[in-house]
C-alpha cells in the first residue's frame, strides 16, 4: 500500500502536456454544464412562479376595485314609516330614486337592479343613524350589482348579440346614462376585506375568513407550540434512548407525512363525533391543524436542539448545572431561533391547509364574521374553495384576489421566520 | 514570570486529595480504562500524558462524573475525594461538579456576557446573596484567571467576542467561580497559540496554591513545565506515576521511556 503510493507519486508528471490540458478542459466543461443545468432549473422555477403570479394578478386585480354609483336619496314620507325606520319600503324608495335618475326609464325594478342588493340596507342604515333625515335628501355612494360592475370593468363585450348577453341593450343604455352624468366611480374595494361572505359578489368579502383563519391559527399555535416543544425537549434531552423512544420517533416522522385529509377525517370522527363539538368552528379547525402541525414543530425543535454544540452542554454541566438547567438556561435559548422558524413554517402550512377544514364543515356559507373562536366561520383557503365554486362572474376575480391575500399572509409569515432567524441566530 | 522550564524542583508533600482504586471504564464494548490506581495530591499540578485514546481524558472525566452524561459509559472502582466515595448513591453529581471544576479542550464560553459567564455557576448554586457579592465573586474569579485587567471595562461584552486565549482564561474563571477544590483541565492549551499557551501555563502555576489541578496534555514539554507529578497512560493502563522530574529523567517503565523519547504515540 505504502509502496504503491510512493511509486505513483515518484512517477514524473508533465503538467504542460496535451493530455493534462485535455483533462483540464474536460473538467471545466463538466463544471460549466452543471452550472448551466442549475441555472436553467432556477429559471424554470422562476418562470412557473411568474406564470402563477401573473395569472392571479391579471384576474385578481379587478376585485380590488368596486364600481359604485353616487345617488341622491330623498327620504320621502311616501316610503318611510317614521315609527318603524328599520322596516320601511327602502326598495320602493330606491326604485323611485333610480327612475328619476335614469331618463326615460319606466320599469323601476329594472333600473333599481343596477344597484347592489345591499344598497337598500345602506340607505336604511343612514336614516336609522340619523332620523332627522326624514323628508330630506342624502347623498350616498352605493355599489352596483355584479353585471354592471363587470360592464364597467370591460368584462362584458358590448358587441355580443343581445340575446347572448348578460345585460340587454336598455340596461346598458341606462347605465351609460349614469356614466354620462359622472355618477359612476370605482374606488378601492374595502368590502373585500371588511365584509363577510355574501351571495352577491359585490358585497362578498374575506372578513369572516380572515377571522376564522386567525382564530384557527391561534388555537393551533397555543396548542401545538407548547406541546410540540415539550415533546421535543423530552425526546431529545431526557428520554432514554431505547426501543420505545425509537418507535415514537419513527411514528412522529410518519405523522408528518400523513395526508392532511386523514387528519380531517380523524377530527370529524373524534372532535365532532365523539366529543360533539360544533361544525364549522374555528376552534375545532385549530385543533385539527394542531394535530397536523405538531409533528412539524417536534421535528424542527429536535433539529434545533441537536444543532446546539455539545461544548455548550459540557460547559454548563462542568460548572455543576443539572440537566434541566442545561436545557432551560443554555440549550433552549440557543435553539429558539430554529424552533420559531420551524413553528412559523408549520403555521404557514396550516394556514394554507384546506382538506381537513372541509371535512369539519369550515366551508359553510356564513355571512357574519365570527366574534369568538366558537362561532361558525370559514377560513381563507376554504373561502377560496367556496368562491371558486360559485357561478357568478364576479367571484372569478374575487377568487384570485383571495388567493393573493392568502399568499400575502404566507409571504409575511415566512419573512417573519427569516427575520427571527437572522435576528436571534447566535454564533459561537 | 517564574522559570517554568526547570524540570527538577522541590516537591512539597501535600495530603492526598483524590484516591482512585481499581477504576475501570467501559464505553459500550470498549474497555477504555483498565484498573487504574492513583493518588492525586492537594495543591499540586498533576499531569496526565499518553498517546491519543490511552484513557487519560476518560479518567479525568471520571473525577467529576462527566462520564455519567455518556449513555454507554460504565464506571467501576473506587474514587474518593477527601475520603468521600464520589460514586456513592448519596453524592449528587451536579454538586460534585461544582466542587470539581473543569476546563475543556476547546474554549467554550457561553454566548452570553463575560459577567454572566462567570456568574452562572455561583448563581445556580446560590453562592451569593446579593449583587454586590456576585460582583465581588466575578472580580475575584477573573483576577484568579488573570483576565480582570483585560476585560474589567467590558464585562457586558459577549464572552465569544474575546480572543481564543482570553476565552480559555474566561472558562478558567468560570470554573473557579464556584470555589472548587479540584480543577480538571482537558488539554486546555491545544487550541491556543504559543503566547496564549504561556499565559495559561503561568496561570496554572498560580492556581496551584489554591487548588489541586489535574491537567491532561499531549505536550510533554507542557507537562514538564507546569506539573509536579505526572501519570503516563498507555492503552487504558496507568503505566507509571510519580514526580515529574523522575518520570522525564529517569523513567522506570520502558513504555514511558519510549513515549517521552518519541518512539511510541
Amino acid at each position: 500500500m505504502t509502496d504503491l503510493s510512493l511509486q505513483s507519486g515518484a512517477r514524473p508528471v508533465d503538467w504542460t502536456s496535451d493530455q493534462a490540458g485535455l483533462r483540464v478542459r474536460k473538467r471545466k466543461a463538466a463544471e460549466t454544464r452543471l452550472k448551466l443545468v442549475g441555472l436553467s432549473a432556477i429559471a424554470v422555477a422562476f418562470a412557473m412562479l411568474g406564470l402563477l403570479l401573473w395569472s392571479l394578478v391579471s384576474t385578481g386585480w379587478q376585485a380590488f376595485r368596486q364600481t359604485h354609483v353616487t345617488i341622491e336619496v330623498t327620504y320621502a314620507q311616501e316610503f318611510i314609516t317614521p315609527g318603524n325606520l328599520a322596516r320601511s319600503n327602502y326598495r320602493g324608495l330606491l326604485e323611485a330614486t333610480m327612475l328619476e335618475l335614469v331618463p326615460g326609464a319606466t320599469d323601476g325594478r329594472r333600473v333599481a337592479a343596477i344597484l347592489s342588493n345591499g344598497a337598500q340596507f345602506a340607505v336604511r342604515d343612514r336614516i336609522v343613524a340619523d332620523p332627522s333625515l326624514l323628508g330630506r335628501t342624502a347623498t350616498l355612494r352605493v355599489p352596483v350589482s355584479d353585471p354592471y360592475d363587470q360592464l364597467w370593468k370591460g368584462l362584458i363585450d358590448r358587441t355580443t348579440p343581445e340575446q347572448n348577453r348578460r345585460l340587454k341593450n336598455d340596461e346598458i343604455a341606462a347605465f351609460d346614462a349614469l356614466v354620462a352624468k359622472g355618477l359612476v366611480s370605482s374606488p378601492f374595494n374595502w368590502a373585500l376585506l371588511g365584509n363577510a361572505d355574501s351571495r352577491f359578489p359585490e358585497q362578498a368579502g374575506l372578513k369572516g375568513a380572515l377571522w376564522g383563519s386567525f382564530y384557527a391559527l391561534l388555537t393551533c399555535f397555543l396548542l401545538a407550540f407548547p406541546i410540540g416543544i415539550g415533546a421535543a425537549i423530552y425526546l431529545e434531552e431526557f428520554a432514554p434512548k431505547n426501543r420505545v423512544s425509537d418507535f415514537i420517533e419513527v411514528n412522529i416522522n410518519n405523522l408528518a407525512a400523513v395526508p392532511s385529509v386523514v387528519f380531517g377525517l380523524l377530527a370529524l370522527a373524534v372532535f365532532l363525533g365523539w366529543f360533539g363539538m360544533g361544525r364549522s368552528i374555528p376552534f375545532v379547525g385549530g385543533l385539527t391543524l394542531a394535530l397536523m402541525t405538531l409533528p412539524t414543530i417536534i421535528i424542527a425543535t429536535r433539529a434545533a436542539l441537536k444543532a446546539v454544540p455539545p461544548s455548550i452542554r459540557e460547559a454548563a454541566l462542568g460548572v455543576g448545572a443539572s440537566r434541566q438547567q442545561v436545557v432551560f438556561h443554555h440549550v433552549l435559548p440557543l435553539a429558539m431561533p430554529g424552533i420559531l422558524t420551524g413553528t412559523i413554517i408549520g403555521l404557514a402550512q396550516a394556514l394554507g391547509e384546506t382538506a381537513p377544514l372541509l371535512l369539519i364543515g369550515m366551508n359553510a356559507f356564513v355571512t357574519a364574521a365570527p366574534g369568538t373562536p366558537f362561532d361558525p366561520s370559514t377560513a381563507l383557503p376554504t373561502q377560496i374553495f367556496i368562491w371558486a365554486d360559485s357561478p357568478e362572474r364576479g367571484f372569478v376575480s374575487r377568487t384570485s384576489a383571495a388567493i393573493l391575500v392568502l399568499l400575502g399572509f404566507l409571504v409575511m409569515m415566512n419573512a417573519l421566520a427569516i427575520y427571527l432567524r437572522n435576528r436571534f441566530e447566535r454564533r459561537w | 514570570m517564574t522559570d517554568l522550564r526547570i524540570v527538577e524542583r522541590t516537591v512539597e508533600n501535600h495530603a492526598n486529595k483524590i484516591t482512585a482504586r481499581g477504576v475501570q471504564v467501559h464505553y459500550g464494548d470498549k474497555h477504555a480504562l483498565k484498573d487504574v490506581d492513583v493518588d492525586i495530591l492537594d495543591k499540586t499540578v498533576t499531569a496526565f500524558i499518553g498517546p491519543s485514546g490511552c484513557g487519560k481524558s476518560t479518567f479525568l472525566r471520571c473525577l467529576n462524573r462527566m462520564n455519567d452524561t455518556v449513555a454507554t459509559a460504565r464506571v467501576k472502582g473506587d474514587i474518593r475525594i477527601d475520603g468521600v466515595d464520589i460514586y456513592d448513591r448519596r453524592v449528587d453529581p451536579v454538586q460534585l461538579r461544582a466542587k470539581v471544576g473543569m476546563v475543556f479542550q476547546k474554549p467554550n464560553p457561553f454566548p452570553k456576557s463575560i459577567y454572566d459567564n462567570v456568574a452562572y455557576g455561583p448563581k445556580i448554586h446560590g453562592l451569593t446573596r446579593n449583587k454586590a457579592e456576585m460582583d465581588a465573586v466575578v472580580e475575584t474569579s477573573l483576577r484568579k484567571a488573570a483576565l480582570w485587567n483585560e476585560v474589567k471595562d467590558r464585562l457586558q461584552d459577549s464572552g465569544t467576542s474575546l480572543s481564543g486565549g482570553q476565552q480559555q482564561r474566561l472558562c478558567i474563571a468560570r470554573a473557579v467561580a464556584t470555589s472548587p477544590e479540584v480543577l480538571l483541565m482537558d488539554e486546555p492549551c491545544s487550541a491556543l497559540d504559543p503566547i496564549a499557551t504561556a499565559q495559561v501555563e503561568e496561570l496554572i502555576d498560580d492556581l496551584r496554591s489554591q487548588f489541586s489541578v489535574v491537567i491532561v496534555t499531549h505536550s510533554m514539554q507542557q507537562a514538564a513545565r507546569v506539573s509536579q507529578r505526572t501519570a503516563f497512560f498507555h492503552l487504558g493502563h496507568l503505566v507509571e506515576y510519580g514526580e515529574t522530574g523522575n518520570i522525564f529523567t529517569n523513567p522506570r517503565d520502558p513504555r514511558t521511556e519510549s513515549y517521552i523519547t518519541g518512539r511510541i504515540g
